[in-house]
């Protein structure tokens, strides 16, 4: 905790996923007198580096000791436990502190607006991605594996992630961070046939060739592309000054000639739009709509749609639905065109969903730098933070703070270390804070 | 695995690649950047960031280009690291151009 100094500026920062840690460090770092106030929903940081980033992605996820050392700067507080918009409105919030920046991220999945997407074994890419990375409230969410073939929607980088978890065995996954819940899932599941179907062309797809590269290593699990709608010059990369789409195309070419051995299939698919989910009681069949208009029925148990996401609304703040993001002008709150004084934005919750984790960096410093460019003319504060804070203990919020996350973390190792893993994550809110009292 | 920036920066230096790197790899001389293959952590975010096309992931280096490996490791430990963009080098639009970007 800082010592407060009169004149020194209080910001608030909403989320702690690379966006808020990256705006939090442009801030400290930019010399001006201020002291920053980082909420977050959860008892834990770091947002989708901790429940999107893959389990089998260990290297990446170094990059939380990058936000274990913004949070060591002075000035920095962490305050778990608490959402904005429902345990503090966004105006309480705004009459305690100069500034406010959201960085709430992009939470919900976007739907297929398609007739039988309610369907049981019917789910979102999203929703999936966090019950096997153990979030609190998708821990319990039932996924049934015990079909043998699922259909992955979406050409992206995070359909190819749910792909890849599905097609490793429970060994491929055991000394990974995954839920013990999902490991044991995984453990029993019976899919055999993984389909991952895109609406356009190979050299339309948005994931990256570095994950394309993953597939060359499952250990029962052969990669193939299904070259109806395909054809193989469209391996032939337009243009030699792009060894991103070249790679890409090159692996694709080698998946669609590579022999099919292995007991499980991961089959790529292109130029198919799904137009309906199929099933009496459960899922039966996926319905895509070929170019020629021609409509072909996929049978499965599991659908995965990987379609996008969009930013959860934030009672009082201005929501742009066309884009899905709170409305802002570079970073700027706005409604219908006009900014709201010392209210902001960075992330996926400015930007929508898309780059990768250190485009939140660039994005995080243009935030700051537009949060500095005004703070010299703030307008007065009618309330303090502190006062604020202990109206929200005096409510039964339990705050946590980053000496309490360090607990947790520990605590976490401790159970993974036990198992041959980095960690075993908590999955329920009262086991987090459990920890923390331990 | 680790990014390499190669010849291709030189007497640029955009640098837009150092503010996307999440975890401040990219060290620098009067010259280029180079990343530290030590901290690199392979999020692939500074590739696609650089108007010239000089990063690439190692093992997708030319035969011709990978001493760049070696040259990045050993500068990375003799110049000190950037975590904000710099002015570009004067000269710098010229040779966007004449790389054809
Ligand atoms: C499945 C998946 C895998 C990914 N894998 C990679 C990868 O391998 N490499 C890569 O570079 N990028 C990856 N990304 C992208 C990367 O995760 C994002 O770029 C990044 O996390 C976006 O940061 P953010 O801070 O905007 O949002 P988030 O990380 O989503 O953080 C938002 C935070 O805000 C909190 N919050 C939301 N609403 C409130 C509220 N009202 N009050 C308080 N707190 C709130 C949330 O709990 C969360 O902690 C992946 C994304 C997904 C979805
Ligand atoms: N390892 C990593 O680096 C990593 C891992 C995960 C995520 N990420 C990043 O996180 C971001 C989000 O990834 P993402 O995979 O969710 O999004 P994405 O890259 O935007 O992919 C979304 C996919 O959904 C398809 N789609 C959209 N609407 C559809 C519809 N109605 N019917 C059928 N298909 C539809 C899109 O096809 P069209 O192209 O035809 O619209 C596209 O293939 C990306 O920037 C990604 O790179 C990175
Ligand atoms: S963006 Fe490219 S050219 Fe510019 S400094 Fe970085 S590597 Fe060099
Ligand atoms: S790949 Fe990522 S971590 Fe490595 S240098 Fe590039 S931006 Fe930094």
């Amino acid at each position: 905790m800082t010592g407060s100094v009169a004149n020194e500026n209080r910001i608030a920062v909403v989320g702690s996923g690379p966006s808020g840690f990256y705006t939090t460090e442009a801030l400290l770092r930019s010399g001006v007198p201020l002291t920053v106030d980082m909420f977050e929903r959860l008892p834990v940081p770091y947002g989708l580096v901790r429940f999107g980033v893959a389990p089998d992605h260990p290297k990446l996820k170094q990059v939380t000791t990058a936000f274990d050392r913004i949070a060591t700067m002075p000035g920095f507080r962490f305050i778990g436990g608490v959402t904005i918009g429902d345990d503090v409105s966004i105006d309480e919030l705004r009459k305690a502190y100069d500034a406010v920046v959201l960085a709430t991220g992009a939470e919900l999945s976007r739907a297929l607006d398609i007739p039988g997407e309610a369907l049981p074994g019917s789910h979102t890419a999203g929703d999936f991605v966090a019950w096997y990375n153990g979030h609190p409230q998708f821990a319990d969410l039932r996924i049934d594996l015990h079909h043998e073939t699922a259909i992955v929607i979406g050409h992206g980088n995070v359909a190819l992630d749910v792909a890849r978890i599905l097609a490793k065995t429970a060994d491929e996954l055991r000394r990974t961070d995954i839920a013990r819940h999902a490991l044991e899932a995984l453990a029993e599941s019976r899919i055999r046939e993984i389909h991952v179907v895109g609406r356009s062309g190979p050299a339309q797809t948005r994931f990256t060739a570095k994950e394309l590269r993953d597939f060359l290593e499952l250990n029962t699990c052969d990669t193939c592309v299904d070259m109806r709608n395909v054809s193989s010059d469209e391996f032939e990369p337009p243009s030699p000054d792009d060894p991103e789409l070249t790679e890409k195309l090159s692996l694709l070419r080698a998946f669609s000639q590579a022999a099919v051995t292995k007991p499980r299939r991961c089959v790529l698919r292109f130029r198919l739009s799904p137009v309906a989910l199929r099933g009496r009681d459960r899922l039966e069949a996926i319905a895509f709509k070929q170019e020629s208009g021609a409509v072909e029925d996929i049978a499965c148990g599991l659908s995965l749609s990987s379609v996008g996401r969009k930013t959860t609304p934030v009672a009082g703040v201005p929501y742009d639905a066309h884009r899905g993001v709170h409305a802002n002008i570079d970073g700027r709150v706005a409604a219908d065109g006009s900014v709201i004084e010392g209210l902001y934005v960075c992330g996926w919750s400015k930007r929508g969903p898309n780059g990768t984790i250190g485009t939140n960096r660039g994005c995080g410093i243009a935030t700051a730098e537009a949060v500095l460019a005004d703070i010299t003319h703030r307008r007065p504060r009618s309330d303090t933070p502190d006062a604020l804070l202990a109206r929200l203990t005096g409510r039964g919020a339990r705050i946590v703070s980053y000496p309490d996350w360090a607990t947790i973390d520990a605590a976490e190792k401790r159970r993974g270390a036990a198992l041959g893993k980095p960690r075993e994550k908590f999955v329920t809110i009262p086991d987090m804070l459990a920890a923390v009292r331990a | 695995m680790t990014y390499v920036v190669t010849d291709n920066c030189r007497g640029c230096r955009y640098t837009e690649c150092v503010t996307v790197c999440p975890v401040e790899c990219f060290h620098v001389d009067d010259a280029m950047t180079y990343i530290d293959p030590e901290n690199c952590i392979d999020c692939g975010g500074c590739a696609p960031a650089c108007p010239v096309g000089a990063i690439e992931p190692d093992y997708r280096l030319a035969a011709d280009k990978k001493y760049w490996i070696d040259v990045n490791r050993k500068r990375a430990t003799e110049t000190p690291v950037i975590s904000a963009r710099l002015p570009a080098l004067p000269g710098a639009d010229e040779r966007r151009r004449a790389l054809g970007r």
